[in-house]
């Protein structure tokens, strides 16, 4: 069928990864034409927190950085949006989570950014609705929550003189061009892969997997809750686990609702909302918030995150497919992240230096040292 | 014969009347306002949709999965 040159830049997937990527292009005079098949993503179903993490170097480096960049855009962001500044609090239980608490207290102070330790009595006074025997918490000043597909929206609408959308799937990527499902290929200088867990199904050789989600929303509860509240355990039980686990994690949403995660599950590719796993979850999260028994829940549902080997995406070049970019694998992390991938696919594409160490981030490290096509 | 308070005020209805009939048969058929200030009113009558959230003494419940009782106050404003 017919072949034409469809844009600088073609990005599969309107995600938040996508719409940023798309946008940050437009941002450098390319034109971009982003396909989406509207198959349900992570960005239309996770929390949209946006919080620096610290796992590693290359976690800590990117989401910080992209943090930075939220807070640069956020006088930009419309209402619906919902961008607040908020901060999150790591709760500390017990005299072990506590010197989690610390630790990750002088890493993230050493680094200049807005950290303070409370203590048993002033964690009280912050959030009362918490259980009264907790020991302290970390409240992470610069954190943040944004309502993502809103914000993927307003992205890509940003600049319709350079950004176009099309509904279509794509079925095949060669090099440069792609083919959708009504046969027609479409061409361009890059193709640029940001279609999240489907990753796979276009390029079978991503170690990309899905790890499940369950979240639910309550009704509107206003003032009950000011700090996104965060398990510590959360850092072992729920990030590093192979097995189902949950994790407290309960945000405020500027209506008023509370948002409730988080689980994980590698297990599953079932959509459905499975009771026991929605049991153990909300179960972390009463634990921490007792009087969240009292409050109605209005929904639950669950999503999949992008889960590559060690966490981090995957955002550079295709190692073996000339032409393909990639940004893909972003975990439970891609709302927060997608400013950085954005910025470091940016650089690489047009060979300017970039502002994150790349090779931390470059699909080369799952191809092997050989592995150049 | 329970008699509730609806929105301050009073209202009798049958034995086994539910609170989101009370609400079509005493008020303006609507359980509450929405974020974007619209009224909402009860929609499946069978505790899926979560349109019939509603005050009942001070807590949040279902409308069309409670049933009315003597003494009870139900406000669907704001
Ligand atoms: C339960 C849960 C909680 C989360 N919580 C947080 C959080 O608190 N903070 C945070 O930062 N991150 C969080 N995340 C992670 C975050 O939501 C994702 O990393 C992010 O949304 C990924 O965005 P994306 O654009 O890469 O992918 P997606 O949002 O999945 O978008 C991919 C898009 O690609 C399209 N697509 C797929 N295949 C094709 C094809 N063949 N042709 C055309 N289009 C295609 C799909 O239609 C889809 O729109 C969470 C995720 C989950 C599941
Ligand atoms: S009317 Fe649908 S839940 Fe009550």
């Amino acid at each position: 069928m017919s072949e034409g040159r469809a844009a600088d830049v073609i990005v599969i997937g309107a995600g938040i990864v996508g719409a940023y990527c798309a946008h940050a292009l437009a941002r450098r005079g390319l034109d971009v034409q982003v396909l989406d098949a509207g198959l349900p993503g992570a960005t239309a179903a996770g929390m949209g927190h946006l919080l620096v993490l610290d796992d590693n170097p290359a976690e800590l480096a990117l989401s910080e950085y992209s943090l930075q960049r939220w807070r640069d855009l956020a006088p930009e962001l419309p209402e619906g949006c919902a961008y607040r500044s908020n901060g999150t609090l790591w709760l500390a239980e017990n005299p072990e989570e506590l010197a989690v608490a610390e630790a990750k207290h002088a890493v993230l102070s050493a680094r200049g950014l807005a950290c303070e330790m409370l203590g048993a009595q002033a964690l009280r006074e912050t959030e009362p609705e918490l259980r009264d025997d907790l020991l302290g918490a970390l409240k992470v000043t610069g954190d943040g929550i944004i309502y993502a597909p809103n914000t993927a929206r307003w992205l890509l609408e940003s600049d319709p003189a350079r950004i176009r959308r099309q509904r279509a799937e794509v079925v095949e990527i060669d090099g440069n061009r792609v083919r959708l499902a009504d046969g027609t290929w479409l061409a361009a200088q890059a193709v640029l892969l940001a279609n999240g867990v489907q990753a796979g199904t276009l390029c079978p050789e991503l170690p990309i997997v899905p790890k499940k989600g369950h979240l639910l929303i309550t009704d509107r509860y206003p003032g009950k809750v000011r700090h996104t509240l965060v398990e510590l355990g959360y850092v072992t039980s729920a990030h590093n686990a192979t097995g189902p686990s949950a994790a407290c994690n309960i945000q405020p949403r500027p209506t008023g609702q509370l948002f409730i995660g988080a689980s994980r599950q590698f297990d599953s590719v079932d959509p459905a909302v499975e009771g026991w796993m929605l049991a153990k979850m909300l179960g972390r999260a009463l634990h921490y918030m007792p009087g969240l028994g009292d409050l109605n829940a209005i929904r639950s549902w669950t999503g999949f995150r992008a889960a590559s080997p060690d966490g981090l995406p995957l955002v550079g070049e295709h190692p073996q497919r000339a032409g393909v970019w990639l940004a893909v694998g972003h975990e439970g992390l891609g709302v927060t992240t997608a400013p950085g991938t954005a910025d470091l696919l940016v650089a690489q594409l047009l060979g300017e230096t970039s502002p994150l160490a790349p090779q931390d981030y470059s699909p080369q490290r799952f191809f092997g040292d050989t592995a150049h096509a | 014969m329970p008699e509730l308070l609806l929105d301050g005020r009073p209202l009798r209805v049958a034995d086994g009347t539910s609170v989101a009939a009370a609400l079509a048969l005493g008020g303006d058929g609507c359980a509450r306002t929405s974020v974007s200030g619209q009224r909402r009113a009860p929609l499946c009558g069978m505790g899926i949709c979560q349109e019939c959230r509603v005050s009942i003494d001070g807590v949040r419940r279902l409308a069309c999965q409670t049933l009315c009782r003597d003494g009870m106050r139900v406000e669907t404003r704001p």
